[in-house]
């Protein structure tokens, strides 16, 4: 059983293709505060390398990526 | 030589210089996924690219010169759909009327598979800040004004691009 990650706030990438999921969550994250957390829902496949890749060069963490119904399913920290 | 100031944020310097619905998109994705990364990001839009800057985006998709270009149906069942139409180009580039049919079909095909437009791509790399410069001497070749482009765009020359890119960590010549 995985701990459960409690998100302050949730982006639906559905359906975008790159560099949308990127564009976005770095739209989405600006909103939110330092240690708050941002789900982000994406069925584009080439999302959890480019997520990754956001991640290590926002600094913005990647606390899990996993695949859920189909979908992929990442959770980050704000830097 | 190195940058300045070490914690300065990456750098992407891009050059665009087609004009074509197909050559306007990797400049626009680079920068707005760049953008979205916190990188500052430049393009000089030079020769063709330089339309790129006009407030109404005219790019269109040339079969001339695309001799690889698979055609994909945007409409029918998904089997018809995955069909990779071959473009004879020589022959199709003269046929009228081709050249819009082949764009509407690109610009179709793109949308239903969740591909952002060129103008939803070129408002976002504004809202990221991206440095847009258009080209001082294409426009003086091919009579442009400045008033006829974005009122984003900076106006510049090959040193001004080139200081701009001493310090990128990225060039790229698109």
């Amino acid at each position: 059983m995985v701990d459960v990650i409690k998100e302050d706030q949730v982006l639906d990438c559905s359906g975008m293709l790159c560099p949308m999921p990127v564009v976005k969550t770095s739209k989405a994250i600006k909103e939110l505060q330092s240690g708050q957390i941002l789900k982000m829902i994406a069925t584009d496949p080439g999302a959890p390398p480019d997520m990754e890749a956001w991640s290590r060069q926002t600094g913005n963490e990647l606390l899990r990526s996993m695949q859920e119904d189909g979908k992929f399913v990442f959770f980050f920290r704000k830097k | 030589m190195s940058k300045a100031d070490p914690n300065a944020p990456k750098r992407l310097a891009l050059i665009s210089s087609k004009g074509t619905l197909d050559w306007a998109y990797p400049p626009f994705i680079l920068a707005t996924a760049a953008g979205a990364m916190g990188w500052e990001v430049g393009i000089f839009f030079t020769f063709f690219g330089l339309t790129l800057l006009k407030p109404k985006l005219t790019a269109a998709v040339s079969p001339l010169g695309n001799p690889a270009m698979p055609m994909k149906m945007p409409f029918g069942p998904e089997g018809f759909q995955n069909i990779n139409w071959p473009m004879p180009n020589i022959l199709m580039a003269n046929v009228p009327g081709f050249e819009t049919v082949a764009t509407s079909l690109m610009k179709q095909t793109f949308k239903n598979k969740g591909v952002a437009s060129v103008e939803e791509l070129r408002e976002m790399a504004i809202e990221l800040d991206v440095r847009l410069i258009g080209c001082q001497m294409t426009m003086d070749v091919f009579g442009f004004k400045r008033e006829d482009f974005i009122p984003q765009a900076e106006i510049g020359g090959a040193a001004t691009f080139l200081e701009y890119a001493a310090d990128a960590d990225v060039q790229l010549f698109i």
